[in-house]
């Protein structure tokens, strides 16, 4: 186990390295930032270099990622073009998004995995064919749709709840955007979970269960769930990655002042610090994510076992 | 029973946050006891927020709060009126002494003396500490010494600014400029505390002024908390407790939050909400002015925009526009046609004249047709309008623009749009100079004077003539308006500088914009200033 372990850490390496190179040159192509920070009007050409020079602009790029690199590993972003460090932008917007992909997360976990396991076991009754309906709806709907109309219904019509989250993000004003960012994720969830119950129901090893004569509950719970849950959780796994980085959406919407919205800016501002760092992270969190999903196997399964 | 005393506890704990975010937070609100706290949309200062290097309207904002600096100009006339200034005196609109009135602080308790100002100007000029708008002092003796085109500055501050006594100092110009006075208004010539230049990162974190509110607390990319300041010394007290300045990703959301009750003032309503604005706010919606003026620029630089006769094209290609309809449909009549080259918030006196651009201005397709043709006809035979397509939904009136282009010159390809897709990309493919066809300009004030409308933009070499035109007789002309010591006689001379510019359609004007704003039904007294930002210190709570 701590052999695998350090393998797939060392992995990480290349990924890493390939990751980020990809995305700083990405973001260079795209021009000079220093061209845009003027507004409508040109910099003066001393202080368009002066700027060019304190952010690096002026060296090679592959000087540049170097220089760019060598200082990530000591911990140092850079800083935005505002003055301030990235690793400060990240320490505000990173929490906030951590917090909404916590709520989106529990979301699938709760929902779609119950709903999963109530249409697995009744399949072809009324409730799954509704639930079937109700999930291929939420999956066609795109997801600015659901949010913009819950934001309306919610926040303007009913009064329910606010209709942007205050700075501090706390979890109950998440609660209706982390539901938002959830709910195509959640509608494969119980889609996932509903097949793969159905197909482990027929199983050997659960007919062995029910002829023992376990408690139906003990059976659906120790047996049918573990062994089908391992789709589902790598799913679940590899969406934690997609859901930080992908928030943008949900975060203009419900004016989250998270990993989106700094990635948003950052990109529309060109500022290759800003958007290099946070990638760099995610990519991080993506691939630890994905480590503990294949460790999680070991535990839902145990003949799945890493030397 | 359990179910209800549960309800209970939830709506006292929802009073509770509701009555805190009132109060703005509770707590120590300084003793001010001028009204309410109101909330408004803000976006996040794109550059660090110092006031020589705010460039844009949401840092620009801000300073307008926590400052005043020797002139301001009149929220509805847009006249600059003397502020911290005493007198401004010139024999030669070249040297002026400038007195500082008695009695002002900076919110430290710090007096505002003629170092203050002097020390702030120093700053801002001096090329090492990286100013956006350092181009304001260029017109100070020793600019190029402090802020050298090339190269290392040869010295740390500028010779023409000399403290003379306590409340004294003399500027001294490169050359003459009978209005720059006037120019004095702007946020960039405001005096800095001791405290800027003594701890610098304490002073951005939670930045000191002396105008008639204070900073409580900033939280960069969320937040700000401005309260009134009970020791102001000047005429404009805040007639509010203070204003929290809320950073929204989206203005639409800001929007919906004003529907919602949950915001007081949103001072840009998104495009897609201007149907039904009306509907939703009646007489809490503004419409007015601003001095703001998007035209289409032309790169002289290519020889085929450049060559003899294009100047027919140029005035063919404005009049197959039909700014009235366009306003009309698209901006929801947010904009106003144009009709010359300023803007209408300078008012006659200070050199806006209606129908100075003529028939040039007006739609008329077969002159139209006409002119282009006897001009050589459109640069192969197509024009292209170039544009940036992340921002301020340019694509929509680029597209109309080439809709009436096209039907005016019966030619379904006579002009496209030509999307960027960043900013700062549209702004480097400018600088480069490797624009091939007409681009989208747009071109907000820095202070409400005809001069700012002209110079920055047609004279040869200006900092913000992106097209690079050059004429001889307008140079001539506008040196002539800046030696005139009479305002005037001065307005009159930029406006035959101006007609330069029109005989030859430099550019080619579209509309005017005007600046829009929401507010709650809590507010009263909301304006907006000449520069499309809310007049906050007389807004009033209740």
């Amino acid at each position: 186990m701590g052999r695998y372990v350090a393998r797939r850490l060392l992995q990480m390496i290349p990924v890493f390295i390939g990751a980020t190179l990809l995305i700083f040159l990405m973001v260079n192509v795209m021009g000079d930032p220093v061209a845009g920070l003027c507004g409508d009007r040109q910099c003066d050409p001393a202080t368009a270099a002066q700027l060019r020079r304190e952010f690096g602009l002026d060296k090679p790029v592959w000087e540049q990622y170097l220089t760019y690199m060598g200082n990530v590993f000591t911990g140092d972003f850079g800083t935005a073009f505002n003055g301030q460090p990235v690793t400060e932008l990240m320490g505000s917007a990173f929490p906030v998004t951590i917090r909404l992909t916590i709520v989106a997360v529990l979301f699938e976990i709760v929902i779609g995995i119950t709903l999963g396991v109530l249409t697995g076991l009744r399949r072809g009754r009324p409730v799954d064919t509704s639930v079937l309906l109700v999930t291929l709806v939420v999956i066609s709907v795109p997801t600015f749709v659901t949010g913009l109309l819950l934001q309306l219904l919610l926040g303007v019509e009913w009064g329910w709840i606010r209709p942007s989250v205050s700075p501090e993000a706390r979890f109950g004003e998440l609660i209706v955007p982390g539901l938002v960012l959830a709910s195509v994720s959640l509608a494969y969830v119980t889609r996932l979970t509903r097949t793969s119950l159905a197909e482990n129901k027929r199983s050997d090893y659960v007919r062995t269960a029910t002829a023992k004569g376990l408690p139906r509950h003990r059976v659906v719970t120790r047996h049918l769930l573990r062994n089908s849950l391992i789709p589902v959780v790598t799913f679940i796994g590899t969406d934690v990655g997609a859901l930080m980085g992908g928030a943008i959406v949900t975060e203009r919407i419900f004016n989250i002042h998270g990993v989106g919205y700094q990635l948003y800016q950052g990109i529309l501002r060109q500022n290759t610090q800003t958007v290099v760092g946070f990638v760099t992270v995610l990519v991080l969190v993506f691939l630890l994510a994905n480590l503990l999903v294949d460790l999680l196997y070991a535990v839902l399964d145990p003949r799945i076992r890493y030397a | 029973m359990r179910t209800a005393t549960h309800a209970k506890w939830v709506a006292c704990a929802a009073a509770a946050a509701l009555a805190a975010t009132a109060c703005g937070g509770g707590g120590d609100g300084g003793g001010t006891d001028g009204g309410a706290v109101l909330s408004s949309s803000w976006g996040d200062p794109q550059n660090p927020l110092e006031p020589a290097n705010t460039n844009e309207v949401q840092g620009g904002k801000v300073l307008d709060m926590i400052f005043r600096g020797l002139k301001r100009y009149d929220p509805e006339t847009g006249e600059a009126r003397d502020m911290l200034a005493e007198k401004i005196e010139t024999t030669d609109s070249r040297t002026f002494t400038i007195t500082v009135k008695d009695g002002w602080t900076f919110s430290n308790g710090e007096k505002v003396t003629a170092q203050s100002f002097v020390d702030a100007w120093n700053y801002g000029a001096s090329l090492k500490n990286n100013q956006r708008n350092a181009y304001f002092f260029a017109y100070i003796e020793g600019y190029d010494k402090v802020h050298p085109e090339q190269g290392r500055q040869s010295a740390d501050t500028l010779s023409g600014l000399k403290v003379t006594g306590e409340r004294t100092f003399t500027v001294r110009l490169t050359q003459k400029f009978s209005t720059f006075p006037d120019t004095l208004g702007y946020n960039a010539y405001v005096p800095l505390p001791r405290a800027f230049f003594d701890d610098h990162d304490a002073w951005l974190a939670k930045p000191v002024g002396n105008g008639p509110y204070t900073v409580r607390s900033y939280t960069r990319g969320s937040q700000m908390s401005l309260r009134a300041r009970e020791d102001y010394p000047g005429p404009d007290k805040a007639r509010n407790g203070g204003v929290d300045l809320k950073v929204y990703t989206d203005n639409n959301t800001a929007y919906t939050d004003l529907m919602a009750g949950n915001l007081d003032l949103v001072d840009d309503v998104p495009a897609a909400q201007l149907r039904n604005v009306r509907g939703d706010l009646g007489d809490r919606y503004l419409n007015t002015p601003a001095g703001i003026l998007q035209t289409l620029a032309f790169p002289y630089y290519d020889r085929a925009w450049g060559k003899d006769g294009m100047d027919k094209v140029r005035r063919g290609l404005s009049m197959a526009i039909d700014r009235e309809q366009i306003t009309e449909t698209i901006f929801h009549k947010t904009r106003t046609p144009a009709t010359d080259w300023t803007s209408p918030v300078l008012g006659e006196d200070g050199g806006y004249r209606a129908g100075l651009c003529g028939d040039a201005c007006a739609y008329k397709p077969e002159e139209a047709r006409r002119l282009i043709r006897e001009g050589g006809g459109l640069p192969g035979g197509q024009v292209k309008i170039t544009y940036n397509a992340d921002t301020g939904s340019h694509k929509e009136w680029v597209d109309a623009v080439c809709n009436s282009v096209n039907n005016a010159l019966g030619n379904d390809r006579a002009c496209v749009g030509n999307p960027v897709g960043t900013f700062a990309d549209f702004r480097k493919q400018i600088t480069d100079r490797k624009m091939s066809g007409p681009f989208r300009a747009g071109w907000q004030m820095d202070y409400p004077l005809i001069q700012n409308f002209l110079q920055p933009l047609y004279y040869t070499n200006a900092s913000s003539n992106d097209g690079k035109w050059s004429s001889a007789q307008f140079d001539e002309r506008v040196d002539e308006a800046n030696a005139e010591t009479d305002t005037a006689k001065a307005v009159e001379k930029f406006q035959r500088a101006e007609e330069v510019v029109r005989d030859e359609m430099a550019a080619i004007p579209l509309w005017y914009q005007n600046g829009s704003a929401g507010y709650s039904e809590r507010l009263s007294n909301v304006k907006l200033n000449p520069f499309s930002v809310p007049v906050y210190d007389q807004i009033t709570v209740g």
